[in-house]
């Protein structure tokens, strides 16, 4: 009896399925890490999006419907991305998806949002070189993070000599590379320059800090500008304390290190080393007071603290949900034309736009590392800078300009040839 | 000259706050101020202290300036508290406050000027004033031009040195007007130490020359930068920048002399490292053939037990790491002799089914220590005394934590060649390795030796997790970085040798520390790796290879 009931149901299930989702709920999938390596960090997104979806069910959905989160674990395992990418968007049928941190994952699903035509909100800052009309990149650009940063280091601090430290990856080549031709470009020397990979989770930095003192001891000001990713940096601190290298003669600033990560570090020897990002949960504005208090409220537990990937989660969804009221509908062709334009509060008292080019506008902070954790800002640009998809700074990249909207509708526009080669990625 | 007229005032205010001092210790409590004249001062540096309320940094700079020449007994506590970042405005009243953070949020507020108790605000309820890095070097040198005049010789010299450190030519003239009323031996020297700094700016020939051959034995960064621009400098005479490239040169022989001690050390220092990772498996590999995969996991368990023993004694920090080390071995060999009782007795002569069982087991307590402690990396604190360095000669230093756990390593390493060479259980693990089935034929539990040699090696494993929470991050990821270069230390050094592992441990160490320089740290590692590959073709059974009848088994 109970049997028959149930293959009535699943029958009943499989032919209304789609037309029941549609009916019911809109879905949100939520495709990041919740076990391995990269689960320190993506955890935390994942519940950003649930805690996001909770307050816009409260305050009547969307379009008149509930919506409902779909999580899956793709396991810091880069084909795992590619595969739950799939399953989100065949069968479970979502509308849109949060998710991805590192650049490898978002590559691996990067064919299959484009094969299906989902929309993936990416919430980490990168290396640029890409954009594609299923990705909306509301992290930083290089232009929103590494550059501005070496500008400040360049005029307010007066640092003529560069160490460009990072972990041996994609992220930290790319954004090295562009940095030092940007370096170049204003004139500093190919001996005043120092670029040295380690490998992931690098625990003996002795040799290396030992090398930036000498690197530094040249007579002129030195500073670090570091791409070493989360672990690898409490051993580097830590060394660098220890051997005397104080934040005030060789500073370093870095480009993962977030509030999430300090709060699993012993912070003394960072005191005073530099961070630079969109967003700080010490930014001084009552939207972020109220968005930290909602946080709090939400994952119940005051030790908890905020930081820049979720401020990208928390503009992102905004502006899918403006576009989707926009275009009165979910459907992502729909959504991708409404979305351009979009401009949505950020959470340090500004605005931040969705570009044609898919990145948005943001402003740069640069702030101090302080003994609780926390970060204290001591220059941030003026107004807000537009993320640039294809850097200027680079060969080959110079000339390719990104435009979604119509006619053009292109990721990656060569303007001397006038050709869109199709391609959206590397 | 400016600051000249402003030190000598602070400094006659120095005398007069003793000279206050002692009519309140002689009149018993009468004031010296009158309530006026105080309530008066305390306006005015209201008025000072409030400059620092501004955003722009160039600004909150001019009014520390302002602050550390007012004649208010606080200024110093203000300063202090500015470059702690103990110093708040009050949301409310928008007053300057010290604050000192609460347990689970919320600050304990003080007034800044008056010093008057103003109990408890909320986390909103007040707002740092920040700093940046040359905001906190300004505060340094101010901090120190006050202690300047300190009653303790000490503090002076430390102020003195201070003062030298953050090289500021505006503090030149204070270190010059504390040498015309300075009268301690000790500071005088200090002081003049500290001048030599600056007078390598000196415009005067003679000085700027006797302070360029006086910086020989200064290796300090800030003289190399200096010395570098005089001998560059156009406009230095002739004789000068002779000088100057003299003195370069021969701090730059000493610099480069000293690099190598250091480089030696620093190998030494990875090489223990090594060591203290691999001696555990050494034993458990080496004396009983099991290839444990989930030697890692137990040194990931020694760390944890660290952070679990720092939460537990919140005030000892100090002494957490003493107690560490036991508990470390204790929960290790514990847990070790569990995983060879419950799984891994059952697969002896089986190595590739204990390999993939000791995989499974090391996920399982991976994922253990996740649920139990999360995915965050857990912070655990260096204590004092092994922050820092050690200032062997001047220039050539050595950090406190590598140094210590070069002689833990030593130790444990003594330790455990001890056990096996002059206990009772020593000598059965011997004869067990060496013959199995005869050592039982006299009389040996060779199940009770096994078990009591995998937990030894499993709490060598633990106690080496200490050390390492002092070095790297204490994740549930932290075995896995260590379980490669384990194996690679045991099989180079050779198997069932624990000499074998101290030496092989040590020479891959300094190896790895000399290439990197040249190659990089990911091309050494790999250089070294393929170094053992070669060896291992030429030299199958490593460095130190067992010989006799248990070798050919």
């Amino acid at each position: 009896m109970k049997s028959i009931t149930r293959r009535v149901a699943l029958v009943a299930t499989l032919l209304l399925g789609p037309f029941m989702w549609s009916a019911d709920t809109i879905k949100v999938g939520v495709l990041h890490s919740l076990s391995g390596t990269m689960a320190i960090s993506e955890t935390t997104l994942k519940d950003t999006v649930l805690m996001m979806i909770d307050r816009q069910n409260e305050a009547g959905g969307l379009l008149g419907k509930q919506l409902e989160a779909v999580v899956v674990d793709p396991a810091s395992d880069w084909p795992l991305f590619a595969e739950k990418a799939r399953e989100l968007l065949e069968k479970q049928q979502v509308d849109v998806v949060f998710g991805c941190w590192t650049s490898v994952s978002r590559k691996s699903v990067l064919p299959v949002f484009e094969e299906l035509n989902g929309l993936l909100f990416y919430p980490v800052q990168y290396e640029g070189e890409e954009s594609s009309r299923n990705v909306f990149y509301t992290g930083a650009a290089p232009n929103q993070q590494a550059i501005p940063a070496v500008d400040y280091l360049m005029n307010d601090i007066g640092v003529k000599r560069w160490v460009l430290a990072g972990t041996d990856y994609v992220y930290p080549r790319t954004t090295n590379k562009i940095l030092e031709a940007y370096l170049k470009a204003n004139g500093v020397a190919d001996e005043d320059i120092m670029i040295n990979y380690t490998p992931f989770g690098h625990s003996d930095w002795q040799t290396i800090v030992s090398d930036i003192k000498k690197f530094g001891s040249a007579g002129k000001k030195t500073a670090v500008v570091s791409t070493v990713n989360g672990d690898a940096n409490v051993p580097f601190y830590k060394e660098l304390g220890n051997q005397g290298v104080s934040a005030e003669d060789i500073p370093v600033v870095a480009f993962s290190l977030g509030e999430e990560e300090l709060s699993g570090f012993d912070t003394g020897p960072l005191v005073g080393h530099l961070a630079a990002w969109n967003y700080f949960m010490s930014v001084d504005a009552e939207i972020n007071d109220e968005f930290i208090d909602a946080w709090l409220e939400f994952i119940d537990d005051d030790d908890r603290v905020t930081n820049d990937p979720m401020e990208a989660h928390y503009i992102g969804f905004k502006m899918w949900v403006e576009a989707v009221n926009k275009a009165g509908t979910t459907d992502a062709t729909s959504v991708q034309d409404a979305i351009i334009g979009v401009t949505v509060p950020n959470l340090s008292g500004g605005m931040a736009t969705m570009m044609p080019n898919h990145h948005i506008t943001k402003p740069v902070l640069i702030g101090e590392i302080q003994a609780d954790g926390q970060f204290d800002i001591v220059w941030e640009t003026p107004g807000t800078v537009v993320g640039d998809a294809w850097t200027d700074h680079l060969e080959g990249s110079r000339d390719i300009t990104a435009d979604w909207m119509k006619p053009l509708a292109c990721g990656n526009y060569n303007v001397k040839t006038g050709t869109c080669s199709g391609q959206n990625y590397e | 000259m400016k600051v000249a007229a402003r030190s000598s005032t602070r400094i006659e205010f120095g005398r007069w706050v003793r000279s206050c001092l002692v009519v309140v210790v002689v009149a018993g409590l009468v004031p010296c101020f009158g309530v006026e004249e105080k309530s008066a001062l305390d306006a005015s540096f209201q008025g000072t202290v409030d400059l620092l309320k501004t955003r722009s940094f160039e600004e909150k700079a001019e009014a520390a300036r302002a602050i550390a020449v007012h004649t208010h007994p606080r200024t110093l506590e203000v300063l202090t508290a500015l470059l702690d970042a103990e110093l708040y405005t009050e949301r409310k009243t928008d007053r300057v406050v010290f604050a000192k953070g609460l347990e689970g949020g919320g600050f304990h507020i003080r007034d800044a000027v008056t010093g008057e108790e103003l109990g408890q605000v909320g986390r909103r309820g007040a707002k740092k004033i920040s700093v940046n890095n040359r905001l906190r070097g300004l505060l340094r040198g101010l901090i120190a031009s006050i202690r300047l005049d300190d009653e303790d010789p000490d503090d002076r010299i430390a102020a003195a040195e201070a003062i030298a450190d953050g090289a500021d030519s505006s503090m030149r003239e204070v270190l010059d007007t504390r040498l015309l009323v300075e009268s301690d031996a000790e500071v005088i020297a200090a002081i003049e130490t500290a001048l030599v700094v600056f007078d390598l700016d000196a415009t005067d020939e003679t000085i700027r020359l006797r302070a360029i051959r006086a910086s020989v034995r200064n290796l300090d960064g800030r003289v190399r930068e200096k010395l570098t621009g005089i001998s560059n400098d156009r406009e230095a005479s002739e004789a000068i920048q002779e000088a100057a490239r003299e003195t370069l040169e021969s701090i730059e022989e000493t610099v480069a002399r000293y690099k190598t001690v250091e480089t030696v050390f620093f190998g030494l220092s990875l090489g223990s490292v090594l060591v203290l990772a691999a001696i555990g498996l050494s034993i458990t590999f080496g004396v009983m053939g099991v290839i444990n995969m989930a030697h890692g996991e137990l040194i990931m368990l020694g760390a944890y037990t660290t952070y679990v023993v720092q939460t537990l004694l919140p005030g000892g920090l100090e002494y957490s790491l003493l107690i560490a080390v036991p508990a470390a071995f204790v929960v290790s060999g514990l847990v070790g002799i569990g995983i060879e009782r419950g799984i891994f007795r059952f697969l002896y002569g089986r190595p590739l089914e204990t390999l993939l069982a000791s995989f499974g087991v090391s996920l399982v307590l991976q994922q253990a220590v996740r649920s139990i402690f999360g995915t965050l990396n857990r912070p655990v604190a260096t204590p004092e005394w092994m922050s820092g360095s050690f200032e062997l000669l001047d220039g050539l230093s050595m950090t406190f934590n590598r140094l210590y756990i070069l002689i833990f390593a030593g130790l444990i390493f003594a330790a455990l060649v001890l056990v096996l060479q002059r206990t009772r259980l020593g000598l059965e693990v011997r004869a067990v390795t060496q013959n199995r089935a005869m050592a039982r034929a006299m009389g040996i539990r060779s199940a009770r030796v096994d078990a009591l040699t995998f937990g030894l090696g499993a709490g060598i494993a633990g106690v080496a997790g200490v050390a390492l929470s002092q070095l790297t991050n204490v994740g549930p990821n932290l075995g896995q970085g260590y379980i490669v270069d384990s194996f690679m230390v045991v099989v180079f050094g050779g198997v069932g040798n624990l000499w074998g592992t101290l030496v092989a441990g040590l020479s891959l160490g300094v190896a790895n520390k000399f290439l990197e320089p040249y190659a990089g740290a990911v091309v050494a590692k790999v250089l070294v790796l393929v170094f053992i590959i070669l060896f291992i073709q030429w030299r199958p059974r490593g460095l130190f290879p067992q010989k006799g009848r248990a070798a050919e088994s």
